[in-house]
This record gives C-alpha cells, structure tokens and sequence, in this order.
C-alpha cells in the first residue's frame, strides 16, 4: 500500500482535508460575523482581530474566506453529485441497452459537451434570477454529458466480461445485471471523475460568481471576492491575492487527488510507469 | 564664442521641445457606457448627449458650466410679457456639416419632427408646452406657449431639442450631420469613435482641438490601467471612486470631483405593500446612514441628500433633520407597520454606484430587523421590470436630468406615489416665472416629497474627471448632460 504514498496524494489530500475542515469549521465557528460591516475599519492590514485584515466595507477577511468556501464546496458537491448520478444512470442505461438508444444517448452527450456552460448560466440566471443555485444547475448540467460517457465506457468493458455473460445466462435482467455488476465495477473510475470534476466545478462555481452570476451578496464567494477587488489591485492587493490563493488550494488539491486516486485504481498506469 | 553659443543652442533646443508639443491637438478621451445609437432625438441614453450634444448638434440655446443658458444658434431672443411667446434670432452664415445652409426652415422642421403623433423623442416633455412654431424670415423664429414655462430655456438647451436637417434624419444615428464645431469622422462598434475639427464652425479660431477620440472603456479597471498606460488624455466620468486617490497621488494626471444633477435614491415601490404605508417609508428613512454610505460606497466623494435636489441649485433646503439615522425608530416603526423582521427585494441598477450601495443599504437594513434580498439584474432587465412593469420593492438608481422634481407629478410612475396636491403644486412651480417666487415654490415640493418619506434620499452623485496633466477646460460639474470639447485644450 505504501507505493501509493506518492506526493500528489499526500499534498492532494491535504489541501483537500484543509479547504473542507475549514469549510466544515465556517458552519459552526468563525472568528466574526462575516457580513459585519465597519466601514471606519476598512482596509486594515492583518493584526490579532483581523488575522488577514478587513475588506473594503470593513468586515473580516478571514470569516468571508471561510463562509466561501462552504458555498463553493456546497456548490461543487451538489453539483457534481447531482451531474453524476444522472450521467452514471444515463452511461449505465445506453451502455446496457446498445444499439439506437446508446446512440441516441451518446450523441445528446457530445452535444452537451458542445453547448457552453456560462450561456446556459446567463440563460438561467435571466429566467430565475441570479443565485446560488443557478451556479449548481448549470455545473450540474455541464457535469452530466462527462458522467455518462465515463460510465458508458467503463460499463462496455463490464459487459463483456465472463461473470456478466454467466449472470444472463442465468436469466438476470439487463438492469438488475446493471445494478448488481456493472455499478459496483464502474464505481472507481466514476469516484475518480468525481474527484476531478469536484475540481472543475469550484473553479466554475468561482467564474460564474466573478461575473455575479452565482452568490449573492452578502454570501461571500471566492469568485466575487476577486471581482470586487479587481479595482483595488493597486490600493489593497491583498484582498485579491487571498481568494485567488484559495481557489488555487482547493483546485490544486482536488486536482491532485483526483490523480492520485486514478493512479492507485488504474494498476495499467502505475505499471507501465514503473517499467 | 562660446558664451554667445550656449543661448542660440538653448533656443534651438526649446524650439525643438516645443515643436512636437504644439502640433498635439488631438486628444484620447475614455467613456464608460457605447450607445447604440448617436441621435440624441431617438434614444435617452445619457452617454449619446454627453457625446453629441454641444460637439456634433447645436440647440437654440446653450447651457454653460455654471448652469446659465447662453446664446446657441439663436444669437438672441425676446420674450414677451406675458412669458408665453418666445422670437429667436437665428445666427446667419452657419452651415450644417454636409454644406446645407442653416435657417429658420431647421427649426421648424426638428420642432415638428419631435412634437409628432408618432415622433420617438424620449424628451417629449420639452415641446409640450409649445402651441405653434412660426417662421417670420429666413433667420426668425417665433415659438408661442400654450402657458408660460419657467424651464423652457434651459429645455431648449438639451440634446433631444437638436436642430437637424431633413437629409441627413434617416442616418443621423451611425452618422450623425449637426452644425456644431466638430464633425463626425468614424465609429469602430465596441471600441472607439472619431470626430474631427469643423474648419466651417463660426467659432472655429477658439477650438483648441483638430481630432477628438473616444474610447469605450466599461470596465473600471481597465479604464485605469489605459490611464496609467497614457492611452488616454482624459477620463470625465471615471466609474471607480476607490482609484481617485491613486491618481490624486501621482503628479502625471489632476482629478476633479464635481457635482452632476443625479439625485441617487433608494426608490420605494409606494404602489404596493409594504411602502403604500408611510409608516414602512419612514422606517426606512430613519435605518440609512448617509454618511456610512457614501463612505463606504463612494469612498466619501458624494454629498449626502435628504430630498430629491441638489445640494448646489438655488432652490436647496436642507432637511436632514426630518429623518435623521436611528435603526431603533426604524425598528419600531416597522413593527408598527406590522413587517418587521419580513424580507424585501432590492434590485439595484447594475453600476458600480448602484451595487455598492446595495450592500450597505442591506445591512442598515438589517441593523432595523428587516432582511433584504439583493437581486443584481441587468440594465435591460432594470428597465423592463423595474422601470416599466414597477415589479420592485426597493431599487436604487441615479436620477441625471436636472430640473426632475416633476418626476412626482408623474401618471403611473414607477415610483407608484400618486398625490394631486403635489401635480398642484408642481403645476404652480411650472408656469411661475419669478424666480424668488418660484425657489420658494421649489422649496415647498422639497418638503413635501421628504416629509412623506416617498423615497430615501441618498447622495448626489459625483462627477470624478481623471485627466492627463495639460489637458484643461472640461466641465468640473454637469448641469445639464454635455460635454462640450470646444472649450478644452491640450498641453
């Protein structure tokens, strides 16, 4: 086991560990009240009240990078959770079915890959309004098309396989098969996709609120952090310099995991690397 | 030898500095927000007056920096006794930029044109009041009023009341074709738009400028950044109030903070629950801290409001005391209201102004017990919904025209407040034509609006102008939306 040990997965799982603790931490603890105003103690640099300083209405750098980071993990779970389970059903279901409707569903995937994520956001976000959940949909929707060609790919190799040819010769049904075979052997590469594609959504999650698509004030986001700091960049460059530092830490972290994990569940990989 | 060589050497080297410097007159201008179109007579977009008005098109009469109408393309007027007949006398030998000879035929037409069943003027306000156009000659114009009109100079001033020639309607939009002393040269959609020096304008010899370019810049950032590049001579409407200080700092550029005529107000939809009761609107007045606010959203360049006038008209009272910063009033003025603790929808106009107030006005809120959902929409969005659906709770918005307090008189308003006393009154205020008469008359609507609370009176908002040293002449303020380039010179 101690060959997996490699640095990716220690620093990879660290970060991770880090940005959710403190995620986690935000929901019962931070140091202040993260949408308190003090607009007389703007600015302030670090000190042992503000540990990173106070924003330009005054309120507590740390708290908001932390009450953030809920949002963003938030975000970023329920979207990929709710995109993978419905691109694993629909991977599993073209890759049982075959023939027209593997086809079909195939090529809605390759035209959900096609179709930009930030219009269908703004698209959204038009009809409904702006929020938080307008940022999960569309990464949730984004998320779908990756699922099912992932599952579908894996779940052929499944079926070809001597134990699923034994359990239809049993007169197993195809989804009950699915259910029972194919799922459980499909999981790993899907857990890793997750992992990578909980990556991806925190720095889409991190884009759509930049461009005040996502959170809405006085729910502090990563994304609107950098925004509202761009034009301070010359006058406080810290207050730009923290969000970007951790959308690099939980996007590196999950980043960093995701191909660690890949490496340890992929032994093709791990051998071919050691040859 | 050697003495008498060192002065002819200096000379010869201050001829050479002065050289490149003297042949500068063009200059590199940044502006915030593109219009769609150049007309000011089709669409009500304050950038295309600020553009046009004064540069490309002139007016009968002309507003200058301090406010005070001057001679514009009437050279000068008599107004009769009574105050309702008007005889312009049109300047001769001007001559609109496509070479048509301009006359009393002008201005009967753009009249007509905007005082139309079908015309599309989005200040139609300005012709109301007229009851006939008469040509006396070639160069005499006599307009006649239905009832005397205090304003009706100062309106004449305004892009929308633009004197243009019937060739050239149908294309002034992409190429508009005026009078004024400078001409349209090009437009690059998204990026920049060029004018040119008008050699033919009456007061050619004292425009300093030979080309004029402005540059579409929305973002505030980048807009400093072009600045600090030196891509840009000036910047008079500069968005970000946090950089003023930055570019105060630095010996290569002057700032100068003015006053526009934008009231900012926290605006109350006073046609549905909760703000049809007074009780909620006072509550509201008493939660703003001004002072916060325009520090925390202006970075202090704002003066506070406590009515719907400007701090620098002749006419301001102030009534800070009416409603002065007290969230426990406000608390408990909500709870008699009987909403304390409900949750109210701010939809904010989406500009930095806009925005930032938004927070701060959330949490004031908060500080009274009430929650306020922030929804940030877009400009088309703000319009459709809020401006003409008067789907809103609370908004907040600059209101840039001058002279606006007739806005309460308003049918069908999208600040819903509906008071005859007050159409009464500005009825009073409008066909008054003295002054002192009149500014007590001002003064009385002032009050009334505040006392009955229909919005929040935040602060007017602020005229920033960032501009490269050397470059002078621009407006310090904005009493009427214009932005004349005749005057300015570049070092």
């Amino acid at each position: 086991m101690s060959r997996h040990l490699t640095p990716n997965l220690v620093l990879g799982a660290v970060l991770v560990a880090f940005v959710v603790g403190v995620a986690a931490l935000s929901l019962v603890w931070t140091p202040h009240d993260h949408a308190a105003m003090n607009i007389r103690a703007r600015f302030a640099p670090a000190s042992d009240i503000h540990w990173l300083g106070t924003d330009q209405l005054g309120r507590d750098v740390v708290s908001q990078l932390m009450v953030a980071a809920r949002n963003s993990m938030t975000v970023a779970l329920i979207a990929v959770l709710m995109g993978g389970s419905i691109g694993v059903a629909f991977g599993l279901l073209a890759s049982a079915l075959g023939g027209w409707v593997e086809d079909l569903i195939m090529r809605v995937a390759d035209i959900g890959f096609a179709f930009p994520a930030l219009l269908f956001a703004i698209m959204l976000s038009a009809v409904f309004g702006p929020s938080l959940w307008v940022a999960v949909f569309a990464i949730a929707f984004i998320n779908i098309p990756v699922f099912a060609r992932v599952t579908r790919g894996a779940a052929n190799v499944i079926w070809t396989r001597d134990y699923v040819a034994a359990a239809r010769a049993a007169g197993q049904g195809r989804f009950a098969i699915s259910r029972d075979h194919i799922l459980p052997n499909v999981a790993a590469p899907v857990i890793v996709q997750a992992t990578i594609e909980f990556a991806i959504a925190i720095l889409a999650e991190a884009a759509l609120s930049y461009l005040g698509l996502g959170a809405q004030p006085p729910s502090p986001s990563w994304g609107r952090m950098l925004s509202e700091a761009q034009t301070l960049m010359f006058m406080a460059p810290q207050l730009a310099i923290y969000p970007g530092l951790c959308i690099m830490a939980a996007v590196l972290g999950f980043s960093l995991l995701g191909d660690a994990l890949r490496d340890i569940t992929d032994p093709r990989l791990t051998r071919s690397r050691q040859a | 030898m050697r003495l008498t060589a060192a002065p002819a050497l200096l000379a010869a080297l201050a001829l050479a500095l002065a050289a490149p410097a003297a042949a500068q007159t063009r200059i590199s201008i940044g502006i915030q927000q593109e219009p769609t179109a150049l007309d000011p007579t089709i669409e009500a977009t304050a950038a295309i007056n600020v553009m046009v008005t004064q540069n490309i098109f002139e007016t009968l009469t002309r507003v200058d920096r301090s406010g005070a109408v001057q001679p514009g393309l009437a050279e000068s007027w008599e107004i009769s006794d009574d105050g309702r007949t008007y005889r312009f006398h049109l300047h001769q030998g001007v001559a609109f930029h496509d070479g048509t000879p301009f006359t009393a035929d002008h201005v009967l037409f753009s009249f007509e044109r905007a005082m139309a069943e079908d015309s599309t003027n989005p200040r139609r306000i300005i012709f109301d009041p007229i009851e006939s156009v008469e040509m006396i000659d070639e160069h005499t114009v006599e307009i006649t009023l239905a009832r005397p009109e205090a304003f009706f100079l100062f309106e004449l001033a305004r892009g929308p009341a633009i004197i243009v020639t019937p060739e050239t309607v149908e294309t002034n939009a992409t190429r508009p074709v005026g009078t004024g002393p400078f001409m349209f040269d090009a437009w690059t959609r998204g990026d920049r738009l060029r004018f040119v020096k008008n050699p033919g304008h009456r007061n050619a010899d004292e425009v300093a400028l030979d080309m004029v370019e402005f540059r579409f810049i929305a973002d505030p950032a980048a807009a400093a950044a072009a600045l600090l590049a030196g891509e840009l001579d000036a910047f008079p409407g500069f968005p970000a109030p946090e950089l003023v200080a930055q570019f105060e700092a630095d010996p290569r550029f002057t700032v100068q903070v003015g006053t526009t005529e934008g009231e900012v107000i926290l605006a109350m939809n006073n046609a549905r629950p909760p703000f049809d009761d007074i009780r909620a609107r006072q509550a509201v007045s008493h939660a703003i801290n001004r002072e916060e606010l325009i520090e925390g959203a202006m970075y202090g360049l704002a003066v506070p409001i406590s009515s719907f006038y400007p701090p620098h008209g002749p006419a301001f009272v102030d009534l800070s005391d009416l409603y002065p910063h007290d969230p426990d009033r406000a608390r408990a003025l909500f709870e008699e209201a009987g909403i304390l603790g409900d949750t109210l929808t701010l939809r904010p106009v989406p500009f930095p102004y806009g925005t930032r107030s938004a927070e701060i006005i959330q949490a004031q809120l908060g500080a009274a017990g009430m929650n306020v959902r922030i929804e940030n929409v877009e400009w088309g969005f703000w319009l459709e919904e809020v401006f003409r659906n008067h789907n809103y709770d609370l908004t907040i918005v600059a209101h840039t025209e001058s002279n606006d307090l007739g806005n309460f008189a308003r049918d069908s308003y999208y600040w819903g407040y509906d008071s005859d006393a007050f159409r009464e009154l500005w009825e009073a205020i409008r066909t008054e034509t003295d002054d002192e008469a009149r500014i007590a008359l001002l003064q009385d609507a002032q009050r009334m609006v505040s006392e009955e609370a229909v919005l929040g009176y935040l602060f007017q908002l602020p005229l920033i102008g960032i501009f490269r040293d050397g470059v002078e002449g621009f407006w310090d303020s904005q009493p009427t939306l214009a932005l004349p380039l005749a005057e300015v010179t570049v070092r």
